[in-house]
């Protein structure tokens, strides 16, 4: 049997193993009825005890999104969505905080186990009182976790640490309640209500999603991070996260994902804006596990997420790094709007489609203030009958003197029966900008799998070497607790499904 | 240790070897010699398990085992080392991973513990330093850049570490310089020992100037046709190859 | 049927009721197989009318100053005699607004098979056609539904043919008017051809070029096709290629695009037998208020094939540039290997480059790369000219000359090579000139 054949069937057997963190927790939910109409978004704004204007900001999205065509440009192809068969509201029932893991749900805690969250970080997701006091493991950057367990936070942690230094992390929601100044000041700013069909349909109904505001002169202790995970039968996903960092603050932001396993498709539409005033500095990076269906590409999740940047300030700087591995359809273009002068937008990609999976991602850097510069670094594996496309926009105004941008796209195949696609839009209308584009597409040798196993090492070793070497230069723009992690999803997914 | 028995194998439907036989005794070093197309490489390339190549005979034995049943990281498991001929470039995987990964799967397979990063950078030190190769190589990446003789020292470095019972040098000598070809020689010499035993394999004698075999055969159109000592090299070297095909 | 008021319709419509009224007395009328592909083309266009920037293909290119011309057919007077640009061979044949002049051209005793396509449509069932048969298409059905002439060459097998000319001449009218060639170029199994085309036309007449060509190239056969595209200021050019390249042979096409308002450059190349190789180069240079587009599909739909692409565009004045290029690699062709460099050199702060090169995969064991570059002059390299002595103007007219080099030396053909080399150097001087 030739090499490559080989191969396919092993990241076949991979691939096809069971999703390894499929699975279904069950906890009572308090579902609002099936379908959308505005008395859903009424209840939605009711039950979360939102200000008039709020209420009269989703409404108008609502407005906005019915006279709003799905889009269809994408490389993806997937069954039309019928938005009146799904939930737009679910939340776990709150009881009162429990004393310790021993009163947590074992429902919750065996979802934590399964993900291979610590006992102690468990203890703060489930928030247990007094957990999030715990002293980090020595030599162990600790995370702060806001985790969205459906729609709705289940636990804050280190709260007093970061209180301490001024920063607000906490839900959305929480923060409409007692910050709703900051909210009203930047929702919407950088992603409109009308920016997109599914930016409007999250505007209206959006139910929680992560906060953070970083004072002026602050660098956020820790990493913020949350994990999100969709959990509840046929209840679409619509976090809103808001990001500011204000003048000369820094924050490194983690999002990472897993989903139990799922018969329909469910559809995820998140929104995060991110802003980034004088001199500060935004680090976002997303680890995507959600199920991606099963090897005929049933049932895994439709990610469809608008995050946008703006770099408002001087030399501000907001750094995307993605690793986006799940989904049955991942559609995505991490932005920055470098307004101000000397801002820099960065994009880090790796993207990987197995089986049916289908990835639409990229990035837009829109070049507008001075001396802008932009790096794109994007790395697309398609296995399987996967279908993997780049898709960016560089746009660089005449304003932008001297603006710079740098964008390398490597595709790696593996199989005859998936497809790699390149789709760079350049934009370029001042003279002095320099925007270079470079893009591969290559295929894991023949030679270079002998050259491994002649040295010992198996198959599926030898490739999830050679595409984390692929992958390197996007790895290693991930915190060191995240890299760890999306090295292993690396070694699932394509280990599983490649290496 | 290696017994090669009536080996006949094909490329794309090409017979390349036509009944090979060949044993190697422990601790012995052996050559083979050959001109272009002789089926040299060819061999190299069975032995270590390489697909393309199809055995329609015969069979091989290394330390009593079946060699041709097994996967070629079985194979390297087992002690086999293929120093390759032309080595191959591996962007942006790390030459020292590369070769932590590769020398803990080897142990592994033989029952030994693993070594962490720090045991590991102690070892290839040490065989660095007594290879005279400079210790960048191992921050680089797996042969990405380097010249034909780094890729053949890093070849070397990797047979240091690996400690393989059996070494098969793929015209190893092709395009090194003299200085080069002493350290392949010191590498190869170095594990010289009662259980190590190496198949050289190139098309001129030179090399076994610094590497002496045990014994020298000659393979012409798929068979060995001639074997001998130290001197049958020497006289291949003096009367070409043709001498060998009017005795065979 | 559309209903048409009184006066002249402009647009879509208004090609529409040209061809209502002329289609009875339209070169092969009297052909069926003609008369039905027109008939096609017509409800083709009939349907999508111009491309709007909402097709993606024409995101970057807006036809509203085409469509908002009203064109009307040449009525050029037979004895004109317009200046003709100089001959690289012996062999030429000329089109003056789209219509055959014989006793302008040479195509006797050639030693191959070369007419005007309004002689030679009866011999051309199942050829014409063929090639260009994308009804998705709406100028390439515009071309069906009204072309009068083109060329028709037919190389026999081993047959090296050496240069020809073809030559469009657009004369001076107070009136805009629209023609529509059709050239249908063939290379038989293992000929070879040097096709050198120049376009010219008039600095102050609007008119519209929009010729289409149907180029196949036989096993082992060779086409050089150098095409310098000199139309006049007013001069619309959008032109659409179709080329068919089989096991072994190669399909050489260099497009210089220095004229023109507004000029699209159109190619969709197959390479459908193993071996086969196709290299697409090109250099746009534009001046105050020009638009140029090169729009490029290649498919690799056979393996072993190779694929060289480099264009380069200058961009002076208020000029927006365009480039447009897909790699296609189809699942069966495996070791494909395909490369695509664009690179835009900006020499005015109101010039505008949009550029979309993309590479669409299906096949695993391919090496495809495309890069894309955006600058200004090199600083640097500009002061170490001019420190050596250099003065500033001709310093930049050498690194825009060194700039544009890479891509003419991919032009394997000397002559046709030569021809672009002098045209290079006559946009230089002219730009030279303006400023």
């Amino acid at each position: 049997m030739p090499a490559v054949t080989e191969t396919i069937d092993t990241v076949q057997s991979v691939t096809e193993g069971t999703y390894k963190w499929g699975f279904e927790t069950d906890i009572e939910m308090e579902f609002a009825p099936k379908g959308l109409n505005e008395d859903i978004v009424r209840f939605i704004s009711h039950k979360k005890n939102e200000p008039a204007w709020l209420l009269e900001w989703r409404l108008k999205a609502f407005a906005l999104w019915l006279k709003m065509e799905e889009p269809r440009w994408s490389a993806v192809s997937y069954p039309a969505i019928d938005y009146q068969d799904a939930y737009y509201y679910a939340a776990p029932k709150q009881k009162a905080k429990p004393k310790s893991l021993d009163e947590v749900d074992p429902e919750l805690l065996k979802t934590y186990a399964k993900l291979g969250i610590p006992l102690k970080e468990q203890a703060i997701l489930a928030g247990v009182e007094g957990a999030g006091e715990a002293p980090a493991d020595a030599g162990r950057m600790p995370i702060a976790v806001d985790a969205v367990f459906d729609s709705v936070s289940v636990a804050t942690t280190f709260k007093a640490r970061l209180e301490k230094e001024g920063i607000i992390f906490c839900s959305i929601s929480e923060a409409v309640q007692n910050h709703p100044e900051l909210v009203r000041q930047y929702l919407g700013t950088v992603v409109p209500q009308g920016d997109n069909f599914y930016a409007a349909l999250n505007s209206a109904v959006f139910t929680d999603g992560s906060f953070v505001y970083i004072p002026k002169g602050v660098r956020c202790p820790m990493e913020l991070s949350t994990y999100f995970r969709i959990n509840a039968k046929s209840t679409g996903q619509f976090e809103r996260t808001l990001i500011i960092a204000d003048e000369g603050s820094t924050v490194s932001y983690l999002e990472g994902c897993t989903a139990p396993m799922r018969d329909e498709n469910q559809l995820h539409a998140a929104v995060v804006e991110l802003v980034a005033l004088d001199d500060a500095s935004i680090k976002y990076s997303t680890v995507q596990n959600w199920y991606p269906g099963d090897a005929e590409g049933r049932g895994g999740i439709y990610n469809f997420v608008t995050k946008r940047a703006q770099c408002r300030g001087r030399r501000s700087k907001v750094s995307w790094t993605q690793v986006e591995t799940g989904s049955a359809i991942t559609w995505k273009y991490p932005s920055c709007v470098l307004l101000g002068d000397d801002s820099v937008g960065e994009f880090y990609s790796v993207a990987i489609t197995n089986n049916r999976q289908q990835a639409d991602t990229g990035t837009k850097m829109i070049h507008v203030g001075k001396r802008t510069t932009s790096t794109i670094v994007s790395k697309g594996i398609s296995a399987g009958r996967g279908q993997n496309t780049y898709r960016g926009l560089v746009r660089v105004a005449p304003s932008a003197g001297n603006a710079r941008n740098f964008t390398q796209c490597d595709s790696l195949l593996i199989g005859d029966q998936c497809g790699a696609h390149t789709v760079p839009y350049i934009e370029n209308r001042c003279m002095t900008a320099k925007v270079e584009h470079e893009a591969t597409t290559s295929r894991i040798a023949e030679d270079q799998l002998f050259y491994c196993r002649q040295r010992g090492l198996s198959e599926e070793d030898a490739v999830g070497l050679i595409v984390n070497g692929f992958c390197r230069e996007v790895l290693k723009e991930l915190p060191m607790e995240f890299a760890v992690e999306a090295q292993k999803l690396l070694q699932i997914s394509l280990e599983g499904s490649v290496g | 240790m290696l017994k090669i028995e009536g080996l006949t194998a094909e490329v794309e439907g090409k017979q390349i070897l036509k009944g090979v036989e060949l044993e190697v005794p422990a601790g012995e070093i052996h050559a083979i010699m050959g001109p272009n197309g002789s089926g040299k490489s060819t061999l190299s390339y069975v032995l270590s398990g390489r697909e393309g190549y199809e055995i329609t005979g015969g069979s091989v034995s290394f330390n009593g085992v079946d060699l041709l049943a097994l996967e070629p990281e079985e194979r390297a498991a087992t002690g086999l080392f293929l120093a390759f001929q032309y080595p191959v470039e591996l962007p942006g995987v790390g030459n020292a991973l590369f070769l932590r990964t590769a020398l803990n799967a080897v142990r592994k397979a033989r029952g030994e513990s693993e070594l962490d990063a720090m045991q590991f950078l102690k070892l290839a030190r040490e065989r660095l330093k007594a290879l005279h190769i400079s210790e960048d190589m191992l921050k680089r990446g797996v042969n990405v850049g380097f010249s034909g003789g780094e890729k053949k020292r890093n070849e070397v470095l990797q047979m240091a570490l690996l400690q393989p019972k059996l070494a098969i040098l793929d015209e190893t000598d092709s395009g090194l310089d003299i200085d080069a070809l002493k350290i392949v020689a010191d590498g190869v010499n170095a594990l010289r020992s009662p259980d190590f035993s190496a198949l050289v394999i190139t098309h001129y004698q030179r090399l076994l100037d610094y590497i002496v075999p045990d014994r020298v055969h000659v393979l012409m159109h798929g068979r060995i046709v001639q074997s001998g000592g130290p001197e049958l090299a020497k006289q291949l070297e003096a009367e070409g190859y043709a001498s060998v095909q009017a005795a065979a | 049927m559309t209903a048409h008021p009184t006066g002249h319709p402009s647009g879509a419509e208004g090609f529409l009721h040209r061809f209502e009224g002329l289609r009875s007395r339209l070169p092969g009328a009297r052909l069926d197989f003609v008369d039905a592909l027109r008939g096609e083309a017509a409800e083709a266009f009939r349907q999508q009318g111009f491309p709007t920037r909402r097709v993606e293909a024409w995101k970057y290119t807006d036809l509203r100053p085409v469509a908002a011309a009203g064109f009307d057919e040449p009525l050029t007077a037979i004895d004109t005699a317009p200046a003709l640009p100089p001959a690289h061979g012996a062999a030429r044949a000329v089109f003056v607004d789209g219509r055959f002049r014989e006793d302008l051209s040479q195509l006797d005793g050639l030693g191959y098979a070369a007419a005007n396509l309004a002689v030679a449509l009866p011999r051309l069932q199942g050829r014409l056609g063929g090639l260009a048969a994308d009804g998705a298409q709406p100028m390439v059905a515009l071309n069906t539904m009204l072309f009068e002439d083109g060329l028709v060459v037919t190389v026999p097998a081993g047959v090296a043919a050496g240069v020809l000319d073809l030559v469009s001449v657009a004369t001076a009218s107070e009136r805009p008017e629209a023609f529509h060639p059709r050239h249908l170029i063939r290379l038989e199994a293992g000929a070879s051809l040097t096709l050198i085309e120049t376009a010219t036309g008039p600095s102050a007449s609007r008119y519209l070029h929009n010729p289409v060509y149907e180029i196949e190239v036989a096993e082992g056969a060779r086409l050089t096709h150098a095409r310098l595209q000199q139309e006049g200021d007013a001069g619309f050019q959008l032109s659409t290629a179709y080329a068919r390249i089989a096991e072994g042979g190669t399909y050489d096409n260099f497009t210089l695009n220095a004229g023109g308002k507004l000029v699209r450059n159109e190619i969709h190349a197959v390479l459908s037998g193993p071996r086969a190789a196709c290299h697409m180069n090109g250099a746009q240079l534009l001046r105050d208020g020009q638009h140029a587009d090169t729009t490029t599909v290649l498919d690799h739909a056979a393996p072993d094939c190779a694929s060289r692409q480099t264009y380069k565009t200058v961009l002076a004045g208020r000029s927006r540039g365009v480039f447009q290029g897909k790699i296609h690699v189809h699942q069966i062709a495996q070791r494909t290997d395909g490369y695509q460099m664009n690179q835009v050199l900006l020499l005015s702060p109101e010039a505008e480059i949009d550029s979309k090169p993309q590479l669409e995969i299906y096949a695993d064991d391919v090496k495809c790369s495309h890069g894309a570059t955006v600058g200004e002059i090199d600083a640097e390299q500009l002061f170490y000219l001019r420190s050596r002595g250099i003065p500033e103007e001709r310093a930049r007219a050498m690194l825009v000359e060194a700039f544009l080099r890479e891509a003419i030396e991919g032009v394997q053909d000397e002559t046709a090579r030569a021809a672009l080399d002098a045209a290079v150097t006559r946009w230089w001087e002219g730009q030279e000139a303006a400023a």
